[in-house]
């Protein structure tokens, strides 16, 4: 049947691994490539690298990233952190990438979305989500890394990014801070139930149950994580063995 | 390519009939849709290349479309033949989430040199919306589960096809091309 996935996930800047709190204490946790060759050799079923370069040259640091990471990495991959246009997603794609995640591109413009389905197919299209809680059982979207509030409804975004052709929807549920808080459980199912395409959590597991929680009770086909195993609190093995031994399906 | 080169083959990239018919072996990779799949190859006259390749008994592996693409139909394209090589048509999954995306196990059904190394189970990375339904079971070598039972891997004679992404299936994947490359 079926596995969850376990999703190690890159904020990379310039080629390197940085961890920290979003714009505090960030500091360099080492190469992109070496560690997400590690993760994959421990078992990550995925990767995710975010790019957080803040310079001009953007583009091309991303570009070499990934060809460096096909050339060394043999599990699915997706790529994202500013991508804006539809040539860049295909640039990255013909670079070796799997699946392209876009964010603020596609809230200004979902036409996007559709168009880079109808180009490259929708199994390579991730909609990222940054989502605020805004009431009960609602959440709105936010933009540029959570600095910005919209007027949308997040569930509703999904559900018009998968009729416009989005593959997987990755959903990161933000706090006052903008800062992640740990997955929602009750936004992830939600989403989960009333969406057909796979929904990956995001949202800075603090420990096992966490994982555990949000991928049954929350119903996520897949969990993504950061901290929990950059500050090397546990192995991606370690993740998985307890999921495996509470039922879960996992690929060991 | 990346993983072909990884375990020390010389891929080469190619469209050409006479590339193709020069090969010791050939991969035939497969994204995209059935009709448009066939259309190409029908185009550019690789169809009957193909055929003709299997028959020979060159060591030949299609991957995820390029598996289906070697059945006689698929419910994709309902106008559109394809290669039958193989017995059987492509269906679409009637099950909730679709694509099937992520990893799976292939449960072996028969020996054969492409599964050298392997456990009975084993795991393997799909992203497909279509499976094929083997109608001749002697060429089921390999099946999966996702809604009911799907074939993941068809042989016959030296003509291979994987449903799966063997070069994005980490060891397990990478096995399997190894074998195709040095034992098929």
């Amino acid at each position: 049947m079926l596995t969850k996935r376990i999703i190690p996930c890159l904020d990379v800047d310039d080629g390197y691994v940085v961890k920290g709190i979003r714009f505090q204490d960030i500091r360099k946790v080492g190469n992109a490539v070496k560690l997400g060759a590690r993760y994959a050799q421990q078992g990550a079923d995925e990767l995710v690298f975010l790019d957080i370069t803040a310079t001009t040259e953007r583009r091309q640091t991303l570009v070499s990233l990934v060809q460096k990471v096909a050339r060394e990495i043999f599990i699915p991959f997706t790529v994202g952190g500013g991508i804006r246009k539809l040539k860049d997603m295909e640039r990255l794609l013909k670079s070796g990438a799997d699946k392209v995640a876009i964010n603020t591109a596609a809230v200004k413009r979902p036409a996007l979305i559709k168009e880079a389905a109808k180009s490259f197919g929708s199994q390579f299209v991730v909609l990222s989500i940054d989502a605020k809680k805004s009431g009960h059982q609602s959440w709105i979207v936010t933009t540029h890394g959570g600095r910005r509030k919209t007027n949308r409804d997040a569930l509703d975004w999904a559900l018009k990014a998968e009729s416009l052709g989005a593959g997987e929807i990755m959903l990161n549920i933000i706090d006052a801070d903008g800062t992640t808080q740990g997955y929602d459980l009750e936004a992830t199912r939600q989403f989960s139930q009333r969406l057909k395409i796979p929904v990956i959590a995001s949202g800075g597991a603090g420990n096992l149950n966490d994982i555990f929680q949000v991928l049954t009770k929350g119903k996520a086909d897949a969990a993504l994580a950061a901290s929990i195993f950059h500050y090397g609190t546990y192995t991606v093995k370690q993740v998985k063995q307890y999921l495996k031994k509470r039922g879960v399906a996992i690929r060991i | 390519m990346n993983a072909l080169e990884h375990i020390g083959a010389r891929p080469i990239l190619t469209r050409s009939s006479n590339m193709i018919r020069r090969a010791a072996k050939v991969i035939f990779p497969g994204v995209g849709a059935f009709g448009t799949g066939m259309k190409i190859l029908r185009k550019k006259h690789l169809d009957t290349l193909i055929k003709q390749i299997c028959l020979d008994g060159k060591p030949f592996l299609g991957i995820c479309l390029g598996m289906q693409l070697l059945f006689e139909s698929s419910e994709e394209a309902p106008h559109t033949r394809g290669l039958s090589i193989f017995k059987g048509v492509a269906k679409r999954f009637r099950v909730r989430k679709v694509p099937h995306m992520g990893w799976n196990k292939v449960e072996v059904m028969n020996k054969t040199p492409l599964f050298q190394g392997l456990n009975k189970n084993f795991f393997t990375y799909f992203v497909h919306s279509y499976y094929i339904n083997a109608k001749d079971k002697t060429t089921l070598i390999g099946r999966t589960q996702y809604g009911g039972q799907f074939a993941s891997v068809v042989a016959t004679g030296n003509c291979y096809g994987v449903q799966f992404h063997p070069e994005r299936s980490g060891e397990n994947g990478l096995r399997i091309l190894e074998n195709f490359v040095k034992r098929c």
